[in-house]
């Protein structure tokens, strides 16, 4: 018979609905720099907002929601990524909200490059809260991109269900810096009607 | 664009959650993991750079006192409640440490309340306790956090749950894939048997690994009741196995 050297993972449990305040301090969700006042980072900003929904619509207030994703080049700052190309040390990779009393939450990121020029350019989302016993894992896709029809991911999707990790464009805002800005909306339903695909974790 | 692979092929076989070892997703008697969990299947895909990387926190911005609890750091006074001294090592499913590495804590005052807006219980507030903890693995994967043991407190609409004296721990471990939410409980208390959060776990030795155990006081002599808790985070596949 054989046996593991180490016993297996420890267990998941529910992050529970008192994940504290002090550990999402001021600006993280804010991932265009490593601080805030710090350097920015390049590329295009994002202004990421939407609602995580439940059962029958009803907002998932006080869900933390933490992302994930890859510079403006494409770059993970991490050394599974072995490439020699360059890293945007400005640039903050992850971050994390807390949502409301309406289930939203709102990001200010980066436009991620293409990490290969074949799979379409997307952010690693994670949700954890109250009554979710594991962490639920998704990405959240671009619109309008080309590459998106060519992504392995996507592809794997029915139609209906593609189009739900695919982020809505929000109506432009007016211009307020010199920098261009793309503001998009993404709704993530846990259950139900439009429920958004999870990925086997 | 790169010709390069961006990651070796070898790197993106993680190993599975085994079921058994983990919590069931819709717990009876926890109306929201009805609410909350999707109905659909999880979608199979195969983990690309964005899940085989992650974020590192190398503890460059920790604050030393951010490991100790008990004690407030802005006036000094104790917190209410006994004293320990909790700490574990973090490795991967082949045994390796993970180092340097942040470990997120949090948990109720010595009455069982947090300080959260969420938090209905009435039990008090303690001045002196802030109820969060950082700390950052050393080159063995060692944690170390000195705190206050927390009280159980009632679950609001639940009937008689009350949940045993529990901590919080979120790890990141060294990649998205290993990312770790869990709760860990004290050995000998009469409501472990009965807590639902616990009992979702259908094995009962991956139950006994949320229990922590008594150990020597490492902060000797300072009085405090000395805690272990080892915490292993998902790794690749090919975890090694030995005959027995």
């Amino acid at each position: 018979m054989k046996r593991r050297l180490v016993p297996p993972p420890t267990p998941s449990q529910t992050i529970g609905p008192f994940f504290p305040p002090h550990l999402i301090p001021p600006g993280a969700n804010d991932l265009t720099s490593r601080a805030p006042g710090a350097p920015p980072a390049a590329g295009e900003i994002v202004l990421l907002s939407g609602k995580i929904i439940g059962d029958g619509g009803k907002p998932a207030v006080n869900a933390l929601i933490e992302i994930w994703q890859a510079d403006a080049g494409g770059r993970f700052d991490h050394p599974a990524d072995r490439r020699n190309t360059p890293i945007d040390r400005n640039f903050a990779f992850w971050g994390r909200a807390r949502t409301d009393g309406e289930g939203g939450y709102r990001f200010r990121t980066i436009k991620p490059g293409s990490v290969d020029g074949v799979s379409a350019p997307h952010i690693s989302v994670t949700i954890l809260g109250s009554g979710l016993m594991r962490r639920l894992v998704t990405r959240m896709y671009f619109p309008g991109e080309a590459l998106n029809d060519g992504d392995a991911l996507l592809r794997g999707l029915d139609e209906a269900r593609r189009y739900r990790l695919i982020a809505r464009r929000k109506s432009p805002l007016p211009r307020g810096g010199e920098r261009e800005e793309l503001a998009v909306i993404f709704d993530i339903v846990l259950r139900g009607e439009g429920e958004t695909p999870f990925l086997d974790d | 664009m790169s010709k390069n692979p961006p990651g070796d092929a070898a790197l993106t076989a993680f190993a599975r959650y085994d079921d058994a070892s983990q919590p069931s997703r819709v717990v009876a008697g926890y109306p929201n993991t009805r609410t909350r969990t999707p109905a659909a299947a999880p979608v199979a895909y195969v983990p690309g750079l964005s899940e085989i990387t992650g974020p590192s926190f190398d503890g460059a911005t920790l604050r030393p006192c951010e490991h100790n609890l008990a004690v407030a750091p802005d006036t000094g006074r104790r917190a209410i409640g006994q004293i320990i001294a909790l700490a574990g090592r973090v490795s991967d499913e082949d045994g390796r440490p993970v180092r340097h590495s942040l470990v997120e804590l949090w948990q109720a005052n010595g009455a069982g309340r947090y300080i959260h807006g969420h938090d209905d219980n009435d039990a008090p507030l303690d001045p002196d306790f802030i109820g969060v903890g950082r700390a950052v693995t050393d080159g063995e994967g060692v944690y170390r956090f000195i705190t206050i043991k927390p009280g159980a407190y009632p679950v609001p609409n639940s009937g008689n749950w009350w949940r045993p004296p529990h901590i919080h721990f979120s790890l990141f471990g060294s990649s998205a894939m290993s990312r770790l939410v869990t709760q860990m409980y004290f050995p000998g208390e009469p409501l472990n048997a009965h807590d639902r959060l616990i009992n979702s776990v259908p094995d009962a030795a991956a139950r006994e690994r949320l229990v922590c155990r008594v150990v020597d006081n490492p902060l000797a002599p300072v009085p405090a009741l000395g805690f272990a808790f080892d915490i292993v985070l998902r790794g690749r596949a090919g975890t090694p196995w030995i005959d027995a």
